[in-house]
């Protein structure tokens, strides 16, 4: 269905160099994503997980190699716009307009980029409230009256305003407890599966690496050095890799999902 | 892209819905609204045909399923699209809860209503902070150890030594202003002369505390209301209240006090570059040497306004600290009240300053000072 040609990947990273004066963070990365996948960035602290999101998303310049989404540099001026309304962003706190109502903010992007009447947009923004699984009460309070897994989701209500094919998370799970974490990831894969959305999530929560991703990146040593299904990263001889998915927290989750298939 | 079109083709016991194009929501335009007003009072079953149809997205799926509906009848789809429609069918059925729109006179009824109630509870709010305030420097009179040493002099060196420099070249220029005016005003009246005492009475009296309290309003009730309001939404508040520091006494204290002991320097030095703005003023247009300046000062200007003019400025200190203090305080969980709160500080403030100073000269004159 959807007009978009098969052949450009989502998102292309090619020989990313990142640096801070002299200190390199990331040093001849690559990274492709595949169409309707859902792929988690992992990595140690200060591996530039966010650096590597906010080249990605246009905010930061690289400081070599290229960043591509749907086939268009991202860093050319010209294809921004069309960027823009090809992918959506969930901050790590929502990052929510403090001084606009929750319907609001999820009726600022279609405001900005489309040309539908305003009730019509206002519809539009309740039926995406509904569907990230709020009330529509929720669309007249301020983002300062919601609680931050609400605000979360408002956030991937106005992240999904504009139905983009490329969906951001960064931290989706952070700050929320195990029931909200795990209603958040299925949210997240039902959205990804009915929107047939490309989703890219940085995160450290091995639940939802677990139960959600189709494959993970892990970043290290200044470059992504896996990029593989969860099932088989956990065989990976990296010391790093081993640590973080055989250490007691990986072993507990992988317990919880163990025989839990997904289908799809 | 393609613009979505729809065509209508009407059968026997109902009607076909074709639809072709692009049916998201940057290609949809009014199409919404079109195909609403073309399925309105439809009766019948309504059929689907979506083999022409492009991109589709909840947008557009939301805009057909709302006109359709009432009159659906199964029909055939690709997958996508049934996921779709499938996706945002609640969200149709439920119906859109229209905006209760408040008659406007009691909308402006309301809204005078809850401005006086504001208006209320801000007194309130400001005379709870300066009781609380008073008990607090009764207490620290009581046990002076529990002066924060170190916070009380950093806010003195950022409110009062690193506004010097501003202070005195604001009050230099003021000086020279109401010595051009004066000049030009008293040589047509052959009284030139009267410049100097002008200069020396308005500095002293008036501009000299009045000025610096304005800068300080701008500079420091700002900056404690954003400091105090920011710690505040950072629960760093809350977090010293738990380990039993007394807000009041790490954070308002400091800096009320800080206020209190330079703004009457400040002044001191507003003064001095106010009357050296003016004397500059005189040598240059009435050729007064300042020699026979300051000659002419001693003998004209009595010391009493000079006291008149220190005599305001504790006070002007209080009221710019608590200003920026008592609103830092009361900053909630949102960067909107940040903004409004700091505002309010510095309006406040300066409103302050202006009332108690026509005050005082109400009070000074009655006094015969």
């Amino acid at each position: 269905m959807s007009a978009i040609d098969p052949a450009p990947s989502p998102v292309r990273v090619t020989n990313l160099r990142s640096a801070f004066g002299s200190h390199v963070i990331h040093d001849g990365l690559n990274l492709e994503m595949r169409k309707g996948e859902i792929l988690g960035i992992v990595g140690g602290s200060g591996t530039g997980k966010s650096v590597l999101l906010n080249t990605i998303l246009g905010l930061k310049h690289p400081d070599g190699g290229t960043v591509e989404i749907f086939g268009r540099d991202v860093h050319d001026p010209k294809a921004n716009a069309q960027v823009e309304r090809r992918t959506g962003v969930m901050f790590q706190g929502g990052a929510l307009f403090s001084s606009l109502t929750c319907g609001q903010n999820v009726e600022a992007p279609l405001c900005e980029h489309t040309e539908l009447s305003k009730e019509f947009i206002r519809e539009l923004a309740l039926l995406k409230i509904k569907l990230v699984g709020l009330h529509s009460r929720v669309a007249d309070q301020m983002p300062s009256e919601l609680s931050g897994g609400m605000r979360k989701r408002v956030g991937i209500a106005r992240a999904l305003s504009l139905d983009p094919e490329l969906l951001f998370l960064d931290e989706p799970t952070a700050g929320l407890d195990p029931v909200g974490a795990a209603e958040f990831d299925q949210l997240t894969r039902d959205l990804c599966d009915s929107l047939g959305l490309t989703v890219l999530i940085i995160t450290h929560d091995l639940d939802t690496l677990h139960a959600i991703t189709d494959r993970i990146a892990v970043l290290a040593e200044k470059k992504v050095i896996a990029v593989a299904p969860i099932k088989e990263l956990q065989h990976y001889d990296h010391p790093w890799i081993k640590s973080y998915f055989n250490g007691p927290r990986g072993r507990a989750a992988e317990e919880s999902y163990a025989g839990i298939e997904r289908t799809h | 892209m393609a613009e979505g079109t729809f065509t209508i083709r009407n059968e026997s016991g109902g009607r076909t819905l074709a639809l072709a194009g692009d049916w998201s929501s940057l290609t949809l335009g009014d199409k919404a609204a079109q195909l609403g007003d073309a399925m309105a009072g439809a009766t019948g079953r309504t059929h689907l045909d979506l083999a022409q149809i492009g991109h589709l997205d909840t947008a557009g799926a939301y805009a057909i399923l709302r006109a359709v509906l009432p009159t659906l009848a199964p029909s055939p789809m690709p997958r996508e699209a049934e996921r779709l429609f499938t996706l945002v069918r609640p969200a149709v059925e439920e119906e859109v809860a229209t905006r209760q729109h408040q008659p406007w006179l009691t909308a402006l009824v309301t809204r005078i209503g809850m401005a006086v109630f504001a208006i209320w509870n801000e007194l309130l709010s400001a005379a709870n902070f300066a009781g609380r305030l008073v008990f607090e420097l009764g207490q620290l009179i009581r046990s002076p150890s529990k002066l924060r040493g170190v916070a009380l002099t950093h806010t003195m060196e950022s409110a009062g030594i690193d506004a010097l420099p501003i202070v005195i070249t604001m009050n230099f220029f003021i000086g020279a202003v109401i010595g051009l005016v004066g000049t030009d005003l008293l040589r047509s009246l052959g009284f030139a002369i009267l410049t100097v005492q002008l200069i020396g009475v308005a500095m002293l009296r008036e501009f000299g505390v009045l000025i610096t309290g304005i800068l300080l309003a701008g500079r420091s009730a700002s900056s404690f209301a954003a400091q105090i309001g920011s710690m505040k939404m950072a629960q760093e508040v809350d977090a010293m209240q738990v380990i039993g520091v007394d807000p009041y006494e790490a954070l308002i204290l400091p800096r009320i006090i800080a206020l209190l002991i330079m703004m009457p320097l400040l002044t001191f030095a507003a003064m001095i570059a106010g009357i050296a703005g003016g004397m500059i003023v005189c040598w240059a247009a009435l050729d007064i040497s300042p020699i026979f300046f300051f000659t002419r000062m001693s003998e004209t200007v009595e010391i009493r306004h000079f006291w008149v003019g220190m005599a305001k400025t504790p006070l002007l200190a209080l009221l710019i600290a608590m200003a920026g203090c008592r609103h830092g305080l009361e900053v909630g969980g949102d960067v909107e009240s940040l903004g409004s709160r700091v505002t309010a500080a510095v309006v406040q403030a300066i409103f302050m300053i202006i009332l108690f100073d026509a005050v005082f000269a109400i009070i000074f004159m009655e006094l015969n000072l």
